[in-house]
């Protein structure tokens, strides 16, 4: 196994073991409200009502606590029981003030209020902090003035959970998906061999397309995608382009590469030089082949279309996540009589590059461009991972389908995270 | 350490992300939030560098006397009027009435909706110039276009109006968008979705590490 | 000439030129043909007609100029909607083109509809960091936009005074362009906190959230300049939207005729190298 990937492997799992070395006592739910009887006089007595006006609001009772679970000890659930004077069309209650304090006796401070007929409140307020006890109680209000409440409830702590239950089944199939591809990284690697991957016409096509633009003396037109660099298409682009850079140098044909975002811009400009030193011709490098146009989704169209009509360039490679642009581009390059080869991720795209391009590489195809152009074993290795996975979520989907029609829920129910 | 020291911080933050979905804890979610927020202040000042990207090298193909420069000379003071107009206007540059937003109204919004016109037109020739029935597979395609681009416009509904419901057009298009469109759809998400994650897999055990100097 | 000949050598300009009188025409001289709401047009307008009076409700509007044909109507509408239901809008952007746009189009509805800024609706603006701001939002929606788009201090303006993240919202509606928009959301925001979501989408974005419309992540959605035509006629008004399907209409068709002189020209030629 790559030292890297063992190295980060047991980091991880140090990450995960380590909280349920020091695991702190899991929070308290549903504990038995400490109840202030109600011969005990209130903190502050009821509003005095002036003569005439309806009568104030009966109290709310039974208020109990819950510490809210999976978070980060930032909430906590409260609950009570209506107030008698809730009811439909009630002119004596408006509605009920949560009141807050760390110590039983006060001082109270007011941290909402919610209308009539709801029993229930999440106090996630930004003075509720974790690890400190507080009490609560819910006083009713309405025309005839204010009632304190008949109890209060306490002490209430909101502590933070060191794993969201809910997200069981994420963990159990991450984890299933980091193990089996690197079983399989580290297969490739012991049999010393490169595993099997089916041609990928598309792929194959680039080197074709940079020859023909070479030989008709025309520059290579890259456009990695409209993205930034958090979205893997481009990540994936960028990668490619060392590899294209790479024959770029090889055959010294000029490259041109429009970029849309200052950081994938960087590193357009890096993997490029690194193309060419790779293949021993640092002095053919053009610091201006790598340009930043515009974020600006039409903007950067509009400049990509104006580099084809101008420049003329025989081949257009165009990978990454593209959006509603994909069309123009593909269908201006055509125009040129430049050869295209595309490829995205985003479905919707797809049809218009099949359309107007030559080659199109589809979803997972993109991906695996880079374990395919190079050939490296850990690389493929990993592509033979992820088809292993597919064939998980196949089966999963088959006994998922079969388990609902049957009426049961328990995997799909299991499956669904918050 | 050239190498070592970013391979390092990529697995770390990585697989420190991915913990964070995981663990609510506050020792976790707390350093996690502050990492998000931190990208969306780099973002915004990436910006920065690629502005000044952008005015060297058009500068410099005016100052050579590129090919077209006039076109960049109009690229470099649209640029610089607009972020200085935005600069004098203050805070309230975007407030009714300022010189930034009638740029915004008269010549970004029209240039950019005329852009995403053209895809009309584009669709159009591409439909007449590509869209070939070669292969059985092709012709079953080509029908499935024809009714959901029927039946998603009115005049379709007029067509088959008076068909049994099971019939009419706009009820095959909704069939076939539900059913065979949205298991396409799905499996293309999920192999799509795979192939993100094995990258990223890729990218955080240092595996994949040519993005960040160009070598092996 | 023979037709198959005659468009076999046909210049693409003569298509651009059809398409733009077919589009054109129709604006003009309206055709004014009648519409019928599809179930996932009924199931967005429901989702609004189903909120308590006074419900307070998230509108992300992320969409830039370019896709304002389709996404603006259907925008306008909604909150003629909203507005009649004494909904109380807290409107976002996470489109940095279109921040703009969209305070026009909400200000502009809000006047009409007599609406109070800040009591009413209030427009937060616009936010860089895409998902990282939907994540953001689920822990603090005044944390995250600190200043509306005039840059007030939101904490100022009583529609303000309870919102905390989004479970102080009755809905979501997602109006979007693409990335960041209507997918992120169910992915971020509707998988954790389980508010309702409704979506209004460009027609090329709108297939691929039919699996999340299936499994009721979504409630309803709009899909493309029909969709917003289409919950226009359900509302019983002639906007924009139904204006402009006229011309759609008349697009398709020419589309659908295009692929066929194309076949034409195909099968033409086979038979001539065939004999």
């Amino acid at each position: 196994m790559h030292r890297g990937a063992r190295l980060s492997l047991c980091a991880l799992l140090l990450a995960l073991l380590a909280p349920a070395a020091h695991a702190q006592p899991t929070a308290i739910t549903g504990a038995p409200p400490v109840i202030i009887p109600e011969a005990a006089p209130p903190q502050s007595p009821a509003t005095p009502r002036p003569p005439g006006s309806p009568p104030a609001p009966q109290p709310a009772r039974g208020l109990v606590w819950k510490d809210v679970a999976d978070d980060a000890g930032r909430a906590l659930d409260l609950a009570w029981q209506l107030s008698p004077d809730d009811t439909t069309g009630s002119t004596v209650l408006r509605g009920y003030v949560i009141m807050r304090s760390e110590s039983p006796g006060g001082p109270w401070a007011l941290v909402d209020s919610v209308p009539a007929g709801l029993a229930a409140f999440r106090d996630q307020s930004a003075g509720l902090r974790r690890d400190v006890e507080y009490f609560y109680r819910v006083d009713t209000h309405g025309p005839g003035g204010v009632t304190p409440a008949g109890s209060l409830t306490g002490p209430a702590i909101a502590t933070s959970q060191w794993f969201n239950a809910t997200r069981w089944s994420v963990l159990l199939l991450t984890m299933i998906f980091f193990a089996v591809v690197l079983f399989f990284i580290q297969n490739a690697q012991g049999e010393g061999k490169k595993p099997f991957v089916r041609r990928i016409p598309g792929i194959d096509a680039i080197e074709e397309a940079i020859g023909r633009a070479t030989e008709m003396g025309r520059p290579v037109l890259y456009v990695p995608g409209v993205q930034d660099i958090e979205d893997m298409q481009t990540v994936q682009a960028l990668i490619i382009l060392e590899s294209v850079a790479r024959t770029t140098a090889r055959y010294q044909t000029p490259l041109k590469v429009p970029v849309t975002y200052p950081i994938p811009f960087t590193i357009a400009q890096e993997m490029v030089r690194g193309g060419y030193l790779h293949e021993g011709r640092p002095e053919n490098y053009d610091p201006d082949s790598v340009t930043f146009v515009s974020p600006e989704q039409f903007a950067y169209v509009a400049a990509i279309t104006g580099i084809m009509m101008r420049d003329k360039p025989a081949a257009h490679i165009m990978l990454g996540a593209f959006f509603a642009e994909s069309l123009l581009l593909a269908e201006t390059g055509f125009a040129t009589g430049a050869i295209q080869v595309a490829g995205t991720a985003n479905a919707d795209q797809l049809p218009f590059f099949v359309v107007a391009c030559d080659y199109t590489l589809i979803g997972e195809e993109l991906f695996a461009a880079s374990a395919y152009l190079s050939g490296e074993p850990k690389l493929v290795g990993s592509l033979k991972g992820a088809d292993f996975m597919k064939i998980l979520v196949i089966a999963l989907v088959l006994v998922g389908c079969l388990l609902e029609t049957s009426g049961q829920h328990g995997l799909t129910q299991w499956l669904a995270t918050q | 350490m050239k190498r070592e020291v970013p391979l390092l911080l990529t697995a770390a933050i990585g697989l420190f992300m991915i913990l964070s979905f995981f663990v609510p804890h506050h020792a976790v979610s707390v350093p996690a939030d502050f990492l998000q927020q931190s990208a969306v202040i780099v973002v915004a000042f990436g910006i920065v560098l690629g502005g000044a990207n952008l005015l060297r090298v058009n500068l410099e193909a005016v100052v050579k006397r590129q090919g077209d420069w006039p076109y960049k000379v109009v690229l470099i003071v649209s640029l610089v009027a607009t972020v200085l107009v935005g600069l004098i206007e203050g805070r309230d540059f975007q407030a009714a009435g300022t010189r930034s937003t009638w740029i915004y109204d008269q010549v970004y919004s029209p240039m950019s909706s005329a852009m995403f016109a053209l895809l009309a037109f584009f669709i159009a020739s591409a439909a007449f110039r590509a869209f070939r029935i070669r292969t059985p597979e092709a012709g079953l395609l080509a029908l499935a276009a024809f009714i959901v681009m029927l039946g998603r416009v009115p005049l379709g509904h007029v067509l088959t109006a008076g068909l049994p419901p099971a019939l009419r057009i706009e009820n095959l298009a909704e069939w076939i968008m539900d059913v065979p469109q949205n298991a396409a759809k799905r499996a293309i998400l999920i192999g799509a979705a795979l192939g993100v994650m094995a990258t990223g897999l890729r990218v955080i055990l240092g595996i994949e590490r040519s993005y960040f100097s160009g070598e092996d | 000439m023979r037709l198959p000949a005659f468009l076999e050598n046909l210049d693409r300009r003569w298509i651009f030129l059809a398409t733009g009188l077919l589009v054109l025409l129709p604006l003009l001289w309206p055709l004014n043909l009648p519409l019928e709401p599809s179930p996932p047009v009924r199931g967005y307008h429901d989702a609004i007609a189903a909120l308590p009076p006074g419900s307070r409700v998230l509108m992300s509007c992320d969409y830039d100029p370019a896709m304002r044909p389709e996404l603006e109507p259907m925008t306008r509408t909604t909150l003629r909607q909203l507005f009649e239901k004494r909904c109380k809008v807290v409107v976002v952007a996470l489109y940095q083109g279109g921040a703009l746009l969209v305070d026009q189009i909400v200000n502009d509805v809000a006047r009409q509809r007599r609406q109070r800024y800040g009591v009413d609706y209030i427009n937060l603006g616009y936010k860089a960091g895409n998902e990282a701001v939907l994540v953001l939002m689920g822990q603090s929606i005044p944390g995250t936009f600190p200043r509306d788009q005039n840059g007030a201090d939101v904490r100022s303006f009583p529609i303000m005074r309870d919102v905390r993240n989004y479970a102080s919202f009755a809905l979501i509606v997602s109006i979007s362009g693409g990335y960041p928009g209507t997918r992120e959301y169910v992915q971020q925001v509707q998988g954790r906190f389980h508010i309702p979501l409704v979506a209004g989408v460009t027609a090329v974005t709108a297939p691929t959230l039919y699996p999340y419309l299936q499994t009721g992540q979504l409630l309803g959605m709009l899909g493309g300049m029909a969709g917003a035509a289409e919950y226009e006629d359900l509302r019983l008004e002639r906007g924009q939207a139904s204006h402009g399907m006229d011309a759609q209409s008349l697009a398709h068709v020419f589309i659908a005729l295009c692929i066929l002189m194309g076949n034409v020209v195909q099968w033409e030629r086979r038979r001539r190298e065939a004999s």
